[in-house]
């Protein structure tokens, strides 16, 4: 097992003020990592540094295995823009290959044809044609991961995927990610608010919370402090979200 | 029309309003879909400023045009993108702010400009300057769609994905205001300040009501903003209506026509399916 990201005593922030204080955690090639913990915890920040969007304050990443910023798959949410854009499936699909183009301004065949595959890949090979702002939520994300995947097959960066999805979409989604997970060995680190989610289709867990970190297996995280103090109030919220969408049982 | 071909100053005037529309409609669909399309007003009222101004110092209008439009292209693009102000509001303290400062100095000044003139714009305007101007502005704005336009795709589609992956999308985002303020500054001699930015904001949008992909709306901005363009020279010469406003209402038929063709077209699909 080769190791894909290394991160070392890390700190992040904005002006001053530090958002993500001392972490070190490690990826390596075919792990399937899910980032938890409350809002402002700093996990959109740590993905945005792991992107080489953001430079750390003090400690350092280490990328092994050859990788390079530019070979990450990235999911991010969907902007409110994207809503009445107007834009093809395989429009959408192909600009995945735009890194791996340079200053070539043209798409090739063997961008085409990869293109072509990942649509397969996330069965949405049959939508190529139509537009994107007409399809429904899930099948938005697909489109997205396959972009994704276009760009890369080593690791993919997935921010918050199941976000807005219904219950069934939701699923779906899951078993997409855990399929290109176990079936081709793609590395996934993926933020989300689903605890129940990230327990059941991930193999290891970061849990950021005001300056706390665990970093671990599941079995581990099952097992730990901060999953017991959490899972007698947060998880059972996150357990009533899961079921009613939204509804807030009890506190 | 035709008769008017014979003349220098209107056959310039033509050239050189079809080159501006082309650029403005390829910039624009860029701009539209990126919830920029106020950027060409708020630009083309920095515009008026600076011609103010250079009236009053009798300088060549575009010498100071061009750089002072530029440089607020420039900072909107910067403002909005640091997140400090909101793109909007930070567009109309620009145009509200040197559209005073023009009014003050050509009332100082005392009508030693015309107004209205630039206001609504007048195809006397163009000098032989302009269309040397309009036809480099012209060739670099397709030149950079044709080398960029899977860039230009990905980054209005998705910024964060695009930074991700490797792509400068702030060095885009700059360019792109800068063709756009070039293009202003060209165009709003003919169009007039008040008007200039329809030619960024219409066809853009009409495409978007009938057409689902990027391609499909990018080709066609390109044809309908030459065939509202001219549309609207015909009307002006026709009617005798100013030609800027001519042009912008050639362009609001057929916003209309392609809203009402679009809603048709997806009720029609709704039943087949």
């Amino acid at each position: 097992m080769e190791m894909l990201i290394d991160c070392q005593n890390m700190s992040v922030g904005y002006e001053g003020q530090t958002v993500i204080n001392d972490l070190s955690f490690t990826v390596n090639t075919g792990d399937f990592l899910s980032i938890v913990g409350e809002n402002g915890s700093g996990k959109t920040t740590l993905m945005k540094t792991l992107l080489g969007l953001k430079t750390p304050q003090s400690g350092k990443i280490v990328y092994g295995d050859g990788l390079k910023a530019a070979e990450i798959g990235y999911l991010p949410q969907q902007t409110a823009l994207q809503k009445d854009f107007p834009a093809t499936v395989k429009e959408v699909v192909m600009s995945g290959r735009l890194s791996k183009r340079g200053l070539r301004p043209f798409y090739g065949k063997a961008d085409k044809a990869r293109a072509e595959e990942d649509m397969k890949l996330m069965d949405i090979l049959p939508l190529a044609a139509r537009s994107y702002r007409e399809l429904s939520g899930g099948q938005q994300q697909r489109v997205l991961l396959a972009r994704a995947l276009c760009a890369t097959e080593k690791l993919l960066l997935l921010d918050e995927p199941v976000s807005g999805l219904d219950p069934s979409a939701m699923q779906d989604m899951y078993e997409t990610i855990y399929r290109l997970n176990r079936e081709r060995g793609v590395t996934v680190i993926m933020i989300t608010h689903d605890l129940n989610g990230a327990l059941r289709y991930s193999k290891q867990i970061l849990h950021m919370e005001g300056g706390m970190y665990f970093f671990g297996s599941v079995e581990d995280y099952r097992s730990s402090d901060i999953f017991h103090t959490m899972s007698t109030c947060d998880c059972r919220c996150c357990c009533d979200h899961h079921l009613n969408k939204g509804g807030r049982a009890d506190a | 029309m035709l008769e008017l071909l014979s003349y220098d100053f209107f056959l310039r005037a033509l050239a050189v309003g079809a080159l501006v529309s082309l650029c403005a409609s390829l910039l624009g669909v860029s701009l539209v879909l990126k919830r920029f399309s106020m950027i060409g007003d708020g630009l083309s009222h920095v515009g008026f400023g600076a011609l103010a101004i250079a009236a009053a110092m009798n300088l060549a209008p575009l010498h100071v045009a061009i750089p002072v439009v530029a440089a607020a292209a420039f900072l909107l693009i910067r403002i909005s993108s640091r997140g400090k102000m909101s793109g909007d509001a930070a567009i109309a303290i620009c145009s509200s702010g040197a559209l005073a400062v023009g009014a003050v100095i050509l009332s100082q000044t005392g009508g030693s400009a015309d107004i209205s003139s630039y206001m609504f714009g007048s195809i006397m305007a163009i000098t032989e300057e302009d269309l040397l101007l309009s036809v480099i502005c012209s060739l670099i704005v397709i030149a950079l769609f044709i080398l960029f336009y899977s860039k230009i795709f990905a980054i209005t589609f998705d910024g964060a994905f695009s930074k991700a992956t490797g792509v400068k999308t702030e060095l885009y985002d700059t360019v792109i205001a800068l063709l756009t303020a070039l293009t202003v500054v060209i165009g709003m001699r003919i169009m007039g300040a008040l008007l200039i930015s329809s030619l960024i904001i219409f066809p853009a949008l009409s495409s978007m009501r009938i057409f689902k992909s990027f391609k499909g709306v990018t080709v066609c901005s390109a044809v309908l903003c030459e065939v509202c363009f001219l549309l609207g020279m015909e009307i002006t010469c026709e009617a005798d209506w100013p030609a800027g406003a001519s042009v912008v209402i050639a362009d609001l038929a057929a916003f209309l026509l392609f809203a009402v063709a679009g809603a048709v077209i997806k009720k029609v699909r709704k039943r087949s399916v």
